[in-house]
């Protein structure tokens, strides 16, 4: 069994022994690893935690080590996105919550591997080959930060931070059997996160337990004037940690149970959903009727912003560099060689959608639907306090059973990807297993109410024991 | 009499107007002060388009951009938004330029030239904000480099375009436009024109309602007046021989001066446009009654003052307001001097003397003039003298006392003794007649007249001079 260690544990084990130790035995242990969860650790980790040691750094989270997705900016730690095109960058600065995290004495152990540039929902299409799942080898961590949750889950890091574009923090996180968050968008600074769609996306953490998700919370989360969209909004998190959901009000989306879910994915939430009324909680159905239109409406926004997100590695600057004779064939031979498959397509796809003559049918008709989605939300949310639902309509598929097929691992994001569209807050906790693997509870808040869904998934992690069993030890 | 616009010739203008009075870059806090720096020292990750960057609006370049917006009589926009301008080109490090598309901060307004028959409305269709790119240097020419440097320096840079209707009919009028554009300018005290790049101007012409031809790559207003000049002649020609204008871009070569095809409209790019989801829309009318409020005496107004409180002719008055400096320095002189003949020393004298040595009124004190001015109307010395002390002072420099003296232009001493020995001989007829008849001894007596008419202050000796000259040239 693979041993888990929440952030009090390992505070524990510091006083016990030291953070130099405590950071040494996930060293070790990564080292050993063979789910790729890491695509490079951090030469500097035994220092950082010596320092703590020393007494140099203090801070809520001194000595925790941590791992980042790596679309994350770290100074002096190359930051790829997982993509041939940014070998070698090495970024001069940190991102607002790499800050964030040192200066609240976090141990950064090294960057996880992820689906190219965010772009999917199984981590198979990293440069660096793909991740497995620590409960199932054959099977995919799920994605795209399917890194920050494989390696939580397998025990090599207590906790992570990821992003979810589209369910990227949720997606693995439900795959691997952890917590992850996505916070309301403009609740976590985006400054040094690598961009993929800018509008819908948020860095948001994964831990084994929900206490370490608010914990982290507390520090990464606020306002940062260098992210226009950043609210300020003064919040504590961990004063959500109780356990009472007593008069709480369910809305359970009908369409969050459509075609092609798996019976044991959906036993397993309504198990859950009958555990909270058992706890005091009511639940009613709701219709979320513009869901059918979310999957669509998101991968064109996504696809066009990603378009021109991208335009920025040419080669020129900084990253892989290919041969030509002159500039424009040089930063195209880059791009040809320096990006995979399905970036190259989803940069196709976003230029031709915001393309003279197609802009008003694809982009501006997307706008238009999300428009519809987030009214979707702003009616449901008016009549319950959360939502829930499925976090992925299925269990952890096999890896190379879908990487050939892009449209059925577009759908999978079918649950995730309207929370996105609306920026409202969304965590996934672990609610039960279907054929031997984890199962995710997917609880959705109003904007900025991040406090209720926590609160929401704590009670539950109380009075269920579905987040104590662990996956077996890979070797 | 009416301009007849033989050639039916039509020229609208693009200007570029680089607010380099703003302490810092439009999406950054990098320091706009680089003119005289090494490339690629005022970067940031911002400017420089590093992975993850994010800009955030620099809210005095807004207010910049309402005050030119206001001064050339525009509507302020309720909410203005800015946009993505997507192509790729090594000096643009995003891959995008952040420009403004369908919400343009200013537009619908108008300026007021000197037009070919009077006073004419060039109407502003809108006015927008942009960032400017950085700066290649080829190495050679632009047909034939064998490689090329890249200065972000000028990455970010806020830039206003200034777009109008195709209301000029001539290239002079071309002129008076970009010259009262500057003038309107400068002011608003937002840029200083003299700083390379601080001004570049795109011109679109047609003739006999032709297609228009768009030229690029002018980088002063005598080029812009010299490019149209060619271009306009272009067209005609090839009109003459039976040739159709195409709608196409044509790059200015200054060293030529001619324009040559870059492309035609069917290779033009489509940019892609929109919206830029890093920065949210920004309210900008509500801000407008303030900024109008403090909004100084713009040139038409102050050349309308200029006339009623100084009483000066059109001449003047258009000459005086034109440059606001020149403007403040009339007005320093005015305030101690008879307005009217400082209208004339600094209008027509001061300002000739200046543009024959290519320079400034910074180059002159007013003390200066003042005194040369009191000088003459006091009658010390003659108005040529004090011309001549204007050119000493600007070609050796020294202080206008000095220079009467140094160069003996004080005419008092003389001035006073010619009169005198005019009066005298008028006066006494019969001495004058003695002298002339041979009574040498009458002149003495002349003399004697002389000097009490000059208080005994001139020489006698000359005086005895200039009688006998004075009597001599009579007789």
């Amino acid at each position: 069994m693979v041993t888990w260690t929440d952030i009090s544990g390992i505070k524990q084990k510091i006083a016990e022994s030291s953070a130099e130790e405590v950071t040494a035995s996930y060293l070790e242990k990564i080292g050993k690893s063979c789910i790729n969860g890491f695509v490079r650790t951090w030469d500097r980790a035994l220092e950082v935690a010596k320092a703590i040691d020393a007494g140099d750094q203090e801070g809520p989270l001194a000595g925790v080590p941590i791992a980042i997705k790596d679309n994350i900016s770290t100074t002096g730690l190359s930051t790829t996105c997982s993509s041939k095109i940014l070998q070698g960058y090495v970024p001069p600065y940190d991102a607002h919550v790499i800050g964030k995290l040192r200066d609240a004495g976090a141990v950064i152990l090294g960057k996880t591997n992820m689906d190219e540039f965010a772009m999917g929902t199984s981590t198979e299409s990293s440069y660096y080959g793909a991740t497995l799942n620590p409960w199932d080898t054959d099977r995919v961590p799920g994605g795209s930060s399917g890194g920050s949750a494989a390696v939580v889950a397998a025990g090599e890091a207590p906790v992570s931070l990821g992003s979810d574009t589209g369910g990227s923090v949720r997606c693995p996180a439900a795959f691997c059997g952890v917590v992850g968050l996505k916070p309301t968008y403009g609740c976590i600074s985006r400054y040094g996160l690598i961009s993929y769609a800018n509008s819908l996306e948020q860095i948001g953490p994964l831990a084994t337990c929900v206490a370490d998700i608010a914990a982290l919370m507390d520090v990464i989360a606020g306002h940062d004037h260098r992210d226009s969209t950043s609210i300020n909004r003064e919040n504590n998190y961990s004063e959500a940690l109780k356990d009472d959901v007593n008069g709480l009000k369910i809305g359970v989306p009908e369409e969050y149970f459509g075609e092609g879910i798996d019976e044991g994915v959906e036993k397993a939430v309504w198990d859950a959903i009958g555990k909270y009324e058992d706890m005091g909680a009511s639940w009613k159905k709701i219709s979320m009727p513009h869901t059918k239109y979310a999957l669509a409406s998101y991968y064109i926004i996504a696809m066009s912003e990603a378009s021109s997100n991208l335009a920025r590695f040419d080669g020129t600057r900084y990253g892989f560099r290919a041969d030509g004779d002159n500039w424009h064939v040089m930063a195209s031979n880059t791009r040809a060689e320096g990006f995979g498959d399905e970036v190259k397509r989803r940069i196709l796809l976003g230029t031709y959608a915001l393309s003279a003559g197609y802009h008003d049918r694809y982009y501006l008709k997307a706008l238009k639907v999300r428009t519809l989605v987030k009214q979707d939300f702003d009616r449901a949310l008016s009549e319950v306090d959360v939502l829930m639902g499925p976090t992925m309509p299925t269990p952890a598929f096999k890896i190379g059973e879908k990487i050939d097929d892009p449209l059925s691992l577009y759908l999978a994001d079918v649950n995730t990807v309207p929370v996105n569209l609306a920026g409202v807050p969304s965590i996934s906790v672990p609610c039960g297993f279907s054929e031997g693997m984890p199962v995710g509870l997917q609880i959705i808040g109003k904007h900025f109410d991040e406090n209720t869904i926590i609160r929401a998934a704590y009670s539950f992690e109380q009075n269920t024991a579905h987040h104590t069993r662990r996956p077996r030890e890979v070797v | 009499m009416v301009y007849e616009n033989p050639d039916g010739v039509k020229i609208g203008l693009e200007v570029h107007v680089q607010l380099n009075k703003l302490k810092t870059k439009l999406f950054c806090g990098c320091s706009t002060d680089y003119h005289n720096d090494e490339p690629n020292t005022h970067v940031c990750p911002v400017c420089l388009g590093l992975p993850g960057s994010l800009p955030v609006i620099n809210e005095r370049a807004v207010e910049f951009a309402i005050r030119i917006g206001l001064a050339l009589s525009c509507e302020i926009v309720e909410q203005t938004q800015f946009h993505r301008k997507n192509y790729y080109y090594p000096d643009l490090p995003k891959g995008f330029q952040t420009t403004q598309y369908d919400y343009p901060i200013a537009s619908k307004g108008k300026v007021i030239i000197e037009g070919e028959d009077g006073e004419r409305v060039i109407r502003i269709t809108r006015a927008h904000m942009e960032e400017d790119p950085g700066r290649l240097q080829h190495i050679g020419t632009i047909e034939k480099s064998k490689g090329t440097l890249i200065n972000y320096n000028r990455s970010g840079m806020t830039l206003i375009e200034i777009v109008s209707e195709p209301d000029m009919r001539s290239p002079k009028e071309a002129r008076r436009y970009l010259d009262k554009l500057r003038s309107i300018l400068d002011y608003l005290d937002v840029f200083n024109g003299d700083l390379e790049g601080a001004m570049r101007v795109d011109a679109n012409v047609s003739v006999f309602g032709g297609e228009r031809v768009e030229i690029k790559n002018i980088s002063s207003f005598k080029g812009a007046e010299r490019a149209l000049l060619y271009e306009i002649m272009r067209q005609k020609n090839h009109v003459r021989r039976g040739g159709e204008i195409v709608m196409e871009t044509r790059h200015f070569d200054e060293a030529r001066g001619v324009t040559i095809s870059m492309r035609t409209k069917e290779a033009e790019h489509d940019y892609r446009y929109f919206p830029e989801p890093d920065l949210v829309p920004l309210r900008v009318a509500e801000r407008a009654p303030e900024i109008q409020k403090a909004l100084p005496e713009l040139p038409d107004a102050r050349r309308e003052r200029f006339l009623r409180q100084y009483e000066m002719s059109n001449m003047h008055a258009r000459a005086l307001t034109n440059e606001i400096k020149v403007a403040d320095f009339y007005e320093d002189v005015a305030g101690k001097v008879n307005p009217k003949d400082a209208a004339v020393w600094v209008a027509d004298i001061l300002r000739g003397e200046l543009n024959y040595r290519d320079l400034g009124i910074d180059a002159f004190a007013a003390k200066d003039i003042v005194t040369i001015i009191e000088l003459v109307t006091e009658n010390r010395i003659t108005e040529q003298s004090g011309v001549e002390v204007i050119r000493t002072i600007l070609d050796h420099g020294g202080k206008p006392q000095d220079i009467v003296k140094d160069k003996g232009l004080l005419k008092v001493e003389d001035d006073i003794v010619a009169k005198a020995v005019k009066e005298a001989i008028a006066e006494n007829p019969e001495a004058v007649t003695d002298y002339l008849g041979g009574k040498e001894k009458s002149l003495n007596f002349v003399v004697g007249k002389v000097m009490q008419k000059t208080k005994g202050r001139a020489d006698a000796r000359e005086v005895r001079e200039r009688l006998v000259k004075d009597l001599n040239d009579q007789s």
